[in-house]
């Protein structure tokens, strides 16, 4: 009888970890299979390099780099917001930070990355970009600049809160080396916690990408849904993602070849945060032999 | 890098007769009290040793000289410790300043991790140093002082974590001695370390007393009596007797210093 629990517990066990590998083989199954319809009619070489993305228009073009340049344009304001704040919070907090206030804000902070994106996206729209209006005449009311800054806001958890983690975890011995030799706190904190926390802060910015690269609602909100080869943070631009939810939402006729645009920008989605995600392990693995 | 600054860390060279002192220093950590009121006075270029059982407040008071108590949680001090007849808990004392007057090796090695050539050079570095001829001739008469420049001069800029505990410790040494301080505070520097390694660190203390004053908490009597000059007992936050090391291990005063030696307690 009790073997026979515990070759029920066993299998049960086995089969929720196959029902995640199964979802995630079926994900990128589909993605593929849909993908390789979409480029048999479409040339993966226009794909890559036509420069305008009109799939719903009379007249198709189907580059992936005005979606593609719009992706990186947020994720690069989002990321050039985030990293300086995030480590900023990071280091002052286990630096320099009473442990009592360390262990109220950091709660606090994690918050940010519990709100609602769309909320988020609302924020952007409703106040960001009027704010930043008043600064910078001409700009449109969808922009990236504003859906980046708001981007960055949602990801400065996951830098501070795992930036603090690596650099918190750094032993101790090592800050009271520092002091010992006459290192000011600020020394401490930048010749000697950062580098030695240096792998999980890498890691924190690269979970903090690919979160940018794959956040729909902000973008879709607050950037405009216009595909358009630029890097002016001014004017509208449409994400891969926000591209995604249009198609998807709209009434684009299944099995049609607009609607396989969708995968084909999927796959495309899959394949930087595929990316994004094994740099990421590739560098937490090296992390832990360093310090086993 | 400025001239000035070079000139100052060489001046802080020059051998200075410091003398450490402590008067009726009271130490607590939240409610518990620490240390119970000590007074001493140690002697320039000499090694002097603190032992007693653990928990006695020995490391404690180490740490007072260089003021590392500074970040613990809780902690609260009274009484004077005066370095050359100034008292380091004044309010215009730079402590950083200090700490490089003051150096300190820990029971642990604590390399960081960076190239041994790195290590040697952090702390003149974060003084401005920059001038790479200075650096190169300060790391490599500071690696050769602890007796390790012949092991590791081809690998100056492999990673210090490479290398073994003994060889680690030996660096840490070295680090300390490259911004040349006047005093050198050791907690327990070889409790971590084999036998061999261990007789190396006393070798070298032994050879460092000429240029520098040197504490060192110890948990090893033999160690104490083997390089010391003379040795303090502590024993529940008190300074129970402070004498010559041989008086102190041939014929104590106190009972207590008796028992602790002898091994009937601690």
């Amino acid at each position: 009888m009790r073997k026979l629990k515990e070759l029920v517990i066993e299998r049960s066990l086995l089969l929720s970890a196959l029902i995640t590998i199964a979802v995630t083989v079926g994900i990128v199954l589909v993605l593929s299979i849909e993908a390789v319809n979409f480029f048999s009619e479409v040339s993966i070489i226009d794909f890559i390099t036509d420069p305008e993305w009109t799939p719903l228009f009379s007249d198709k073009h189907f580059g992936i780099l005005p979606l593609l340049s719009g992706t990186l344009l947020t994720s690069f304001i989002a990321i050039a917001f985030a990293v300086p704040v995030g480590l900023s919070i990071s280091i002052y907090l286990s630096e320099y930070a009473p442990k009592s206030f360390r262990r109220t804000i950091k709660p606090l902070l994690e918050l940010l990355a519990a709100v609602p994106t769309v909320v988020y996206g609302f924020f952007a729209l409703m106040v960001v970009t009027p704010f930043l209006q008043s600064f910078i005449p001409g700009m449109s009311s969808f922009n990236s600049l504003s859906a980046g800054l708001v981007m960055g806001i949602m990801i400065i958890p996951y830098i501070s809160s795992l930036s603090e983690d690596a650099l918190h975890a750094v032993p101790n011995s090592l800050r009271e080396a520092a002091y010992g030799m006459g290192s000011t706190r600020l020394q401490n904190s930048f010749r000697v916690m950062v580098p030695a926390a240096s792998s999980g802060i890498i890691v924190s910015i690269i979970l903090a990408i690919s979160r940018a690269i794959g956040e729909t609602m902000i973008v879709a909100i607050a950037a405009g849904q216009q595909p358009r080869l630029t890097f002016d943070p001014t004017v509208p631009v449409e994400t891969i993602t926000a591209y995604i939810v249009q198609v998807s939402l709209g009434d684009v006729q299944h099995d049609s070849l607009e609607y396989k645009t969708i995968f084909a920008a999927g796959i495309t989605l899959f394949v930087f945060t595929f990316l994004l995600n094994t740099i990421s392990y590739r560098i937490r693995k090296k992390f832990q032999e360093k310090y086993e | 890098m400025s001239k000035d600054k070079k000139e100052s860390v060489i001046e802080s060279s020059i051998k200075r007769k410091y003398k450490l002192q402590a008067n009726d220093v009271k130490v607590w950590y939240g409610d518990f009290m620490a240390i119970k009121g000590i007074s001493m006075d140690i002697k320039p270029n000499k090694v002097t040793a603190f032992i007693g059982p653990s928990g006695c407040g020995k490391s404690t008071f180490l740490r007072l000289f260089n003021r590392m108590n500074d970040y613990v949680d809780g902690f609260k001090m009274e009484g004077e410790i005066n370095i050359d007849g100034s008292n380091i808990n004044d309010k215009d004392i730079n402590v950083e300043l200090l700490r490089k007057q003051v150096g300190m090796v820990f029971q642990k090695p604590n390399p960081f991790p960076k190239s041994i050539f790195e290590n040697v050079a952090y702390g003149l570095k974060i003084q401005g140093l920059k001038d790479k001829a200075f650096l190169e001739e300060r790391v490599e008469s500071s690696l050769k002082q602890v007796a390790l420049w012949n092991e590791v001069k081809d690998d100056l800029n492999k990673s210090a974590l490479a290398l073994s505990g003994g060889q680690q410790q030996r660096l840490c040494i070295a680090r300390t001695l490259a911004v040349e301080p006047s005093i050198i505070l050791m907690d327990e520097p070889t409790s971590a370390l084999d036998p061999i390694s261990t007789a190396k660190i006393e070798e070298l203390i032994y050879k460092l007393k000429d240029k520098y004053t040197i504490v060192i908490v110890t948990h090893n009597m033999q160690q104490a009596s083997r390089i010391s000059d003379n040795t303090a007992f502590f024993y529940l936050g008190e300074l129970i007797e402070y004498d010559k090391t041989n008086k102190i291990f041939t014929n104590p005063e106190k009972e207590q210093t008796e028992n602790y030696i002898t091994g009937r307690f601690g």
